[in-house]
C-alpha cells in the first residue's frame, strides 16, 4: 500500500512508462471518458482522479509463434502496473484470463495478477469457459455473480456491470448477452440518476467491429437502450487484441491491448488468428488501459500504454 | 489426445462393425484453417467416420447440438464423429461462432447400408 503521492520523480516515471508499457489507465471525469495521449495521461494521474486499470486477454499457456511467452508478458504487464504512480482503485480484466480454460493456467494467472496486489473484477472471455459448465471460472471468480458470470458494483460514485457475452453462442452468431441478463441489465439499471456515470465491461467488443469475424454482440443494441439516458456510458471490452475507440452520443467504445499476443486489423488477414510480428515489435502491440475518472469534469480519462513504446 | 482420438478411433471401427458396414476408405477429414471449416460442406454415406484437425494457433470446438459438442481442440488436436443416422448436421466453433459447416449424412445403400 506504498503511495507514491510525494514522488517527485512522478513524471519521469510516467515517461518511463511509456517506453515499457503495460495496459489501459482509466480516469472517470464526470461522464465521457476520453482517450489522452502519455503526457495528458501524466498529468491526469498527477491531478488525483479516481483511477482504475484495464488488463485483457492473458491468455495463460499461449505458447504458438506469436509470443511464445505469454506468462513473460503477463508478468511485465504486472511490473507496469506496480510501478505506476499513482496506485489504481482495482483493476478490471476484460477476459480471455487463460487459453483453454485448464487450472493450471487460471493458477499461473492468479499467481501473476496478484502481484499487483489490487482487487480485480472479472468477466470470463471464450477461452475461459472452454469447459461448458463455466465450472473453473465460476469457482475461481463467480462468487456472487449471476448466470454465468455477470455482476454490478459501485465505486466512488461510478456504477460498473461487468457483463458476459461469451456464454450460449449460436451458430452463425456473433457474442450474446442473453435474454436472462437483458432483463437483468435493465433491472439494475432501473431508478438510477442519469447523471451517475456508468462503466459497462465485457469481452467482446458490445459494438459491432467486424461481423465477418465475429467482432461484435448481437443483442447489445437493447443493453445499450437500457444506457442511452445516461449522460456517461463508458464500454470497455478486450477480444480483439487491439486499441479501437468510438465515441457514440454519450457512449465512448474502447478495446484494450491483449498482454499476450496481438490481432490483426479488420480485414487486413485471411483471419483473426494471432498475428506475428517480428520479435522487437510485439511488445508495442502488447499493453495495458488505465482509466481516471474526475469530479466535474465531462470525460473519463484513458491511457493506453504498450509494454515497449 | 492421442489416447482419446485412438479410443474414439477403435469406437468408430466398432460402431462400423455392429452396423455391418465394412471397413472404409470414405472415413474424410475437415481441415480447421483461418477460422473456417473446409470444406464448409460434406456430404457423406451413413456410417462415415469425419475427422477434424484444428490447424490454427487458436482453439476451435466442434458444436451440433445436441449431436456433437467436442472438447477444445488446441493446434494439431484433432476430433471424430461417426454419423449413423441420416440428415443434415450443421455444426459452429462454440467459440467463435461465426464458424459454420454442414455435414449431409446420406443413407447407404446396398451391401453397406447399416442395419
Amino acid at each position: 500500500m506504498t503511495t507514491h503521492d510525494h514522488n517527485p520523480n512522478r513524471r519521469k516515471v510516467l515517461e518511463c512508462m511509456t517506453w515499457a508499457g503495460t495496459g489501459v489507465l482509466w480516469t472517470v471525469a464526470g461522464g465521457v471518458p476520453t482517450s489522452l495521449g502519455i503526457i495528458d495521461g501524466a498529468l491526469a494521474a498527477e491531478q488525483k482522479g479516481f483511477t482504475f486499470l484495464q488488463i485483457s486477454d492473458s491468455h495463460m499457456g499461449f505458447d504458438k509463434p506469436a509470443n511464445p511467452n505469454a506468462k513473460g508478458t503477463l508478468e511485465e504487464a504486472i511490473e507496469r502496473v506496480k510501478a505506476l504512480p499513482a496506485k489504481p482503485a482495482f483493476m478490471i480484466h476484460t477476459g480471455d484470463i487463460t487459453h483453454l480454460s485448464k487450472p493450471s493456467e487460471f493458477d499461473d494467472a492468479e499467481k501473476i495478477i496478484s502481484q499487483a496486489k489490487l482487487d480485480v473484477h472479472y468477466v470470463p472471455g471464450e477461452h475461459d469457459i472452454v469447459d461448458l459448465e463455466i465450472k473453473l471460472y465460476k469457482e475461481r471468480y463467480g462468487r456472487g455473480t449471476k448466470g454465468p458470470g455477470y455482476y454490478s458494483f459501485d465505486a466512488n460514485g461510478v456504477h460498473f456491470l461487468g457483463l458476459v457475452n461469451v456464454a450460449n453462442l449460436k451458430g452463425g452468431g456473433m457474442g450474446s448477452l442473453g435474454d436472462e441478463q437483458l432483463e437483468w441489465i435493465e433491472d439494475d439499471l432501473k431508478g438510477r440518476s442519469a447523471s451517475q456515470p456508468i462503466v459497462v465491461f465485457a469481452h467482446i467488443p458490445l459494438w459491432t467491429v467486424y461481423p465477418e469475424w465475429g467482432w461484435g454482440t448481437e443483442d447489445s443494441a437493447k443493453a445499450l437502450g437500457y444506457l442511452k439516458r445516461f449522460g456517461s456510458v463508458t464500454v470497455l471490452n478486450g477480444h480483439i487484441h487491439q486499441v479501437m475507440q468510438k465515441v457514440e452520443g454519450n457512449v465512448t467504445f474502447h478495446t484494450a491491448r491483449s498482454t499476450a499476443f496481438p490481432q490483426p486489423a479488420p480485414g487486413t488477414a485471411p483471419s483473426a488468428g494471432p498475428m506475428k510480428v517480428p520479435a522487437d515489435q510485439l511488445e508495442k502491440m502488447l499493453g495495458i488501459a488505465s482509466v481516471t475518472f474526475k469530479q466535474n469534469e465531462q470525460r473519463l480519462a484513458i491511457v493506453d500504454t504498450p509494454l515497449k513504446a | 489426445m492421442t489416447g482419446r482420438i485412438a479410443r474414439l478411433a477403435l469406437a468408430a471401427t466398432i460402431a462400423a462393425a455392429l452396423t455391418g458396414a465394412p471397413a472404409r476408405a470414405t472415413d474424410t477429414a475437415v481441415k480447421i484453417s483461418n477460422f473456417t471449416f473446409n470444406p464448409p460442406q460434406l456430404t457423406v454415406k451413413a456410417g462415415t467416420t469425419v475427422t477434424w484437425t484444428n490447424e490454427d494457433d487458436i482453439p476451435h470446438t466442434i458444436v451440433s447440438p445436441p449431436a456433437i459438442r467436442s472438447k477444445a481442440l488446441d493446434s494439431d488436436d484433432k476430433f471424430s464423429f461417426t454419423f449413423t443416422t441420416p440428415g443434415t448436421y450443421k455444426y459452429f466453433c462454440g467459440l467463435h461462432p461465426h464458424m459454420t459447416g454442414t455435414i449431409v449424412v446420406e443413407a447407404a445403400t446396398g451391401d453397406n447400408a447399416p442395419r
